[in-house]
């Protein structure tokens, strides 16, 4: 089930999505989130989906592989598309059986938030897809360069998360060989009462918190030993550059919020 | 315990676009009792293949028979804890999985987990410490203050506790000293006999395929290519070569010394110490004839 999920996960390729600058992504994705707030009719949302769908094809990831890889975000969506539907009050009563009262306004709020959520998880999930980890922390580093003023430790931060990216699939690696090696030993997490798998993590976790510190220490003398000495003064090997199909995105995100507004009830 | 693998295919992340083919149509029979030698390059599917030997891994394509247990491509196999107890397996640097805080308790875990008395479980333990030559006092400590080659020992110790019938090696000496290689090798094959093992060693050492094994099989690219006797397999330089596999050093030896000297040695030497009687009465007849 791991692999399939396809949450914060990186698929190289190439594409115009792909080739993009990693700040102007991240810019677009975070302008993204606020502008969907904008919409609030079946116009704006119906503009919305398509756009969605518009960056999806550009970046192409194949459509059916991004809503298998989803899967377990759906039982979110569907989750909060029920509770609006029964609990929201308001407009013509459509449907009514026993306790269960459906009205006009509830079937609108269902639908227009479960648009919105997906549009959003779309996006992000496009901007994770297409952007390798590093790429992503090279953008945050520089977009939060500003807050270095506030004594912010913007270089730190972003090693922290770059670190911690590269080591998840490490990680994971390395939980799957401890699980089999103990699965092979009779230990059997995922069936039985409670207790008793609460009480297989244990051979689980014990050795995969030996081996992250081992790598933890390992990492440190390595860095020490290649002269590491933190953010001052460090020139980059990867160089961001901004190009003209970044600045054409934002146009193009400008222009969105110029079609939803005009479309706004 | 006989364990047979027929037209059995395995993809990593099936129906995603990491997709990756690992083994293809592989047909492997392992004999009750045999010692078998998986040998092939890194990447081959060596170690996919032994995964599916106790049901951790089931194939996308085939079948697999673990005694009589039948494990089938899209069937859910169900309790597969008799499987495991039967078929044990010492992993790629084994040492990582101990956790417990003694050496005794988690040579005991495995036994206990397959629902051998607590008295029977330490017996085990204890008599597996002085096999494996661990030092006095070991049962007590914590496995995590114990000597990279000697958390190996008890790691395998674990594992042997199970008593399995079949017993699966990947690689059990990686990593250590040429002594405690040969030792833990020397072990294993003791034990192949005296317990009337089931042995699958997967290796790339053509040195201990050669020594130890009864029969081998080559992995190549995701295909069992060949099976057969070690030395027949070894023999065969020109299909050695086309799976990017060398001879064992005895082999190569005898080879250099046929051309140097002229002299015909016969069949191949599989270890340094055939290769040494061989030559010693190979001279001595050399000397007589001249």
């Amino acid at each position: 089930m791991m692999e399939k999920m396809i949450f914060g996960r990186f698929i190289p390729g190439d594409s115009v999505v792909h080739r993009m600058d990693p700040r102007a992504k991240i810019l677009f994705v975070f302008l993204f989130i606020a502008i969907v707030f904008v919409a609030n009719n079946a116009w704006g949302y119906a503009i919305l989906l398509g756009f969605t769908l518009l960056v999806v094809f550009l970046s192409k990831i194949r459509l059916y592989f991004l809503i298998n890889g989803l899967k377990p975000v759906f039982i979110l969506l569907i989750f909060t598309f029920f509770l609006h539907l029964f609990f929201t009050r308001e407009g013509d009563l459509l449907f009514s059986f026993g306790f269960i009262e459906i009205y006009e306004e509830g079937l609108r709020q269902g639908i227009f938030i479960s648009i919105r959520f997906l549009v959003l998880v779309f996006m992000t999930s496009v901007l994770t897809l297409t952007t390798s980890p590093i790429s992503i922390t090279d953008g945050i580093e520089v977009l939060l360069g500003p807050f270095k003023k506030i004594k912010l430790p913007v270089h730190e931060l972003a090693l922290m998360m770059s670190i911690s990216l590269r080591f998840i699939p490490t990680l994971m690696d390395e939980t799957g060989k401890i699980l089999k090696a103990q699965m092979a030993r009779g230990s059997d997490i995922g069936s039985g009462p409670m207790k008793e798998r609460v009480k297989a993590v244990v051979p689980l976790l014990i050795p995969l918190f030996v081996s992250a510190f081992k790598r933890a220490e390992d990492l440190a003398t390595a860095m020490e030993v290649r002269g590491y000495r933190g953010g001052e003064g460090r020139t980059r090997y990867r160089q961001l550059n901004w190009q003209l199909a970044d600045t054409l995105s934002l146009v193009l995100l400008a222009g969105l919020t110029a079609v939803l507004w005009y479309f706004r009830a | 315990m006989e364990i047979l693998l027929k037209g059995v295919g395995y993809s990593y992340a099936e129906d995603t676009p990491f997709e990756k083919r690992a083994l293809t149509d592989v047909n492997l029979h392992i004999p009750s009792g045999s010692y078998t030698a998986i040998i092939g390059h890194t990447g081959s599917g060596k170690s996919t293949v032994l995964q599916h030997l106790n049901a951790l891994l089931k194939p996308t394509e085939g079948v697999v028979m673990i005694g009589d247990r039948k494990i089938e491509a899209g069937v859910k196999a169900k309790d597969l804890r008799n499987v495991r107890r039967q078929v044990g397996i010492v992993f790629q640097f084994p040492e990582q999985q101990l956790f417990d805080e003694t050496v005794l308790k988690d040579i005991m875990f495995g036994p206990l987990n397959f629902g051998v008395p607590e008295k029977e479980a330490e017996r085990r333990a204890r008599e597996l410490v002085v096999q494996l030559g661990l030092p006095d006092g070991v049962l007590e400590k914590s496995p995590f203050d114990l000597s990279g080659g000697q958390m190996r020992r008890v790691a395998i110790a674990g594992v042997l506790a199970m008593e399995p019938e079949v017993l699966v090696l990947d690689e059990p000496t990686a990593g250590l000293d040429p002594r405690g290689r040969r030792e833990i090798m020397d072990l294993f094959h003791e034990l192949h006999i005296t317990k009337n093992l089931t042995t699958v060693l997967v290796t790339h050492s053509m040195e201990d395929a050669a020594r130890y094994a009864d029969r081998v099989a080559i992995m190549h690219k995701g295909h069992c290519m060949v099976t057969g006797e070690p030395k027949a397999i070894f023999s065969n330089e020109e299909q050695l070569q086309d799976y990017s596999l060398q001879p064992p050093r005895s082999v190569r030896l005898q080879r250099d010394f046929e051309e140097r000297t002229g002299l015909k040695l016969g069949e191949i030497s599989l270890t340094e110490e055939v290769l040494a009687k061989n030559i010693a009465l190979a001279m001595a007849e050399g000397s007589r004839s001249l």
